[in-house]
């Protein structure tokens, strides 16, 4: 809204944070207003100009007037959050630069939240977010759409923004949990306004699916005591069947179009476990295939791991082990390959070469939830009991 | 008054923890999330953070001219490894000493106290204002 009509990013959000500020501090004496959205939108304006009235106010109006041409002849058919999250999720930003202004500026979050959610303190995010902003403002048009040639790969920029907030909010088990899980759900929402906006992008699609179908195991993945629970021993009756329902259909309905990409890749491996009835009854020859693909694709050593996964459960451990080793040059000592390593030699009926890679995964690991649940898999093997 | 409360690894005859039972382990958990939780429903927790394992530590050293020396850990005695710590903002010191006592006294096997280390530093702070 502001951004319209002020057509700078960074002013837009000052004057929005001085309207806060004035709610909070008039609300309580005043009573809140019948519509308090349209107030806020009335009071950053008024606020906008007194800004504008200060002392270097001429070398600002003349930038912020630059802009704003600039964002009126884009947005000309386009939503502004589209632009804003194009511009926010640049790839001339560093990718965590980009997903903290998203959620600053195309998200629903304020500077405190943010900095509570990535455990550092507010002046350090606040400062993360205007050099970001300082970024874009030396950019030519960051919140122009596009051009064709350069479409791609600003999409591609803008989904995996989207994917890593999800995963910070979803897979990082550090910190408070209550502000991790903020980050998963704004992911979902700004994934799922991206989605109405450019509903015939396949990848697009995939996102939302991927989402959707990984998000919907949450409410199983964490133990009382937030402990991880791995999939294998998740409550499946726990999983949110509305959500992986409508990822189920998203990813059948992209995958239908024909341009198959990553994110939809991702997001028919997560369907296929979320529609099984258990770790056993999963179809584990359909994701090697799907592995297999997205191998090809991406040539990324960590699905290599995961294709693993499903080699030894369709041909056994030892199939598994001899993919693993060709790993060990890619992944030098990373706790994932021992720790998937670990997880293959146990069923192979080595426990205390097991017990060995996961100790050595435990000592690599930076996940706090992930060191505990592999500490106990070690003391577990060591005395020789069973899962 | 802010103090910061660090935790040693290495504790005088109880076995590294990856030699516990898994029983052991799981109290050790609870225990250190409770207190977590309980300082943080009395107002006292400002940080607190488990440290990687020392294994993946890096000691660095550089005269600011040639490139930086760069050598992997770990420490060549387990004592000296940090934990994690937890940083406080309480009354006093007297308060600070108590936190890591309970602190010290987590469960070990068999869920004997583990007595394990705790240095109590007070953080530097801004001087009083002038009367």
């Amino acid at each position: 809204m502001l951004v319209r009509r002020c057509g700078d990013l960074a002013d837009a959000q000052d004057a929005l944070q001085d309207a806060l500020l004035a709610a909070a501090t008039q609300w309580p004496e005043q009573g809140v207003p019948d519509n308090p959205r349209a107030w806020l939108i009335v009071v950053g304006q008024h606020k906008l100009v007194d800004r504008y009235r200060s002392e270097d106010a001429r070398r600002r109006r003349e930038e912020v007037l630059a802009a704003m041409e600039t964002v009126e002849t884009a947005a000309s058919g386009h939503d502004d959050s589209l632009l804003l999250l194009f511009g926010c999720c640049h790839p001339a930003l560093s990718p965590a630069s980009a997903v903290a202004l998203t959620l600053r500026s195309v998200g629903g979050l304020t500077t405190a939240e943010i900095a509570r959610a990535f455990l550092v303190p507010e002046p350090t995010m606040a400062q993360r977010l205007s050099r970001a902003r300082r970024t874009l403002r030396e950019l030519d048009g960051p919140f122009r759409m596009p051009s064709a040639d350069e479409y791609a790969e600003r999409l591609r920029a803008v989904l995996r923004v989207l994917y890593l907030m999800f995963n910070e909010g979803y897979a990082s088990t550090t910190g408070p949990t209550v502000a991790r899980a903020d980050l998963a759900v704004e992911a979902l929402r700004l994934t799922r306004s991206l989605h109405a906006s450019l509903p015939d992008d396949p990848e697009v699609t995939g996102l939302l699916a991927l989402v959707l179908l990984t998000d919907a195991r949450r409410p199983a993945r964490t133990g009382p005591h937030g402990e991880l629970v791995s999939l294998a021993d998740q409550d499946r009756a726990l999983w949110d069947r509305v959500m992986v329902d409508e990822g189920v259909a998203l990813v059948e309905d992209a995958l239908a179009r024909g341009a198959v990409g990553e994110y939809q890749l991702q997001a028919a491996i997560a369907a296929v476990h979320d529609e099984a009835p258990s770790t056993d009854a999963t179809d584990w020859p359909q994701l090697l295939a799907l592995y297999g693909l997205l191998e090809r694709m991406t040539g990324n050593p960590m699905v290599t791991l995961n294709r693993a996964v499903a080699l030894a459960m369709v041909d056994g451990p030892d199939a598994g082990l001899a993919l693993l080793a060709t790993l060990d040059d890619r992944l030098p000592g990373h706790h994932r390959l021992a720790a998937v390593r670990g997880h293959l030699l146990e069923r192979a009926g080595r426990p205390q070469e097991a017990a060995e890679q996961l100790l050595q995964a435990s000592h690599g690991t930076t996940s706090l939830a992930e060191r505990d649940y592999l500490r106990v898999q070690v003391a577990r093997l060591r005395r020789g009991l069973a899962p | 008054m802010k103090y910061m409360l660090m935790m040693k690894y290495y504790v005088e005859g109880v076995p590294p923890i990856d030699e516990w039972a898994p029983e052991d382990i799981r109290r050790h958990i609870q225990f250190q999330q409770d207190l977590g939780a309980e300082l943080v429903a009395n107002g006292e927790l400002v940080d607190g953070q488990g440290l990687a394992w020392p294994d993946t530590a890096k000691f660095v050293t550089s005269d600011g001219v040639s490139a930086p020396v760069v050598t992997d850990g770990p420490f060549a005695e387990s004592k000296e490894f940090l934990a994690g710590y937890w940083m406080v903002d309480v009354e006093d010191e007297a308060r600070a000493i108590a936190i890591a006592a309970r602190a010290s006294a987590a469960p070990g096997p068999d869920g004997a106290p583990m007595r394990q280390e705790f240095e109590v530093r007070a953080l530097m702070e801004a001087p009083a204002p002038a009367e």
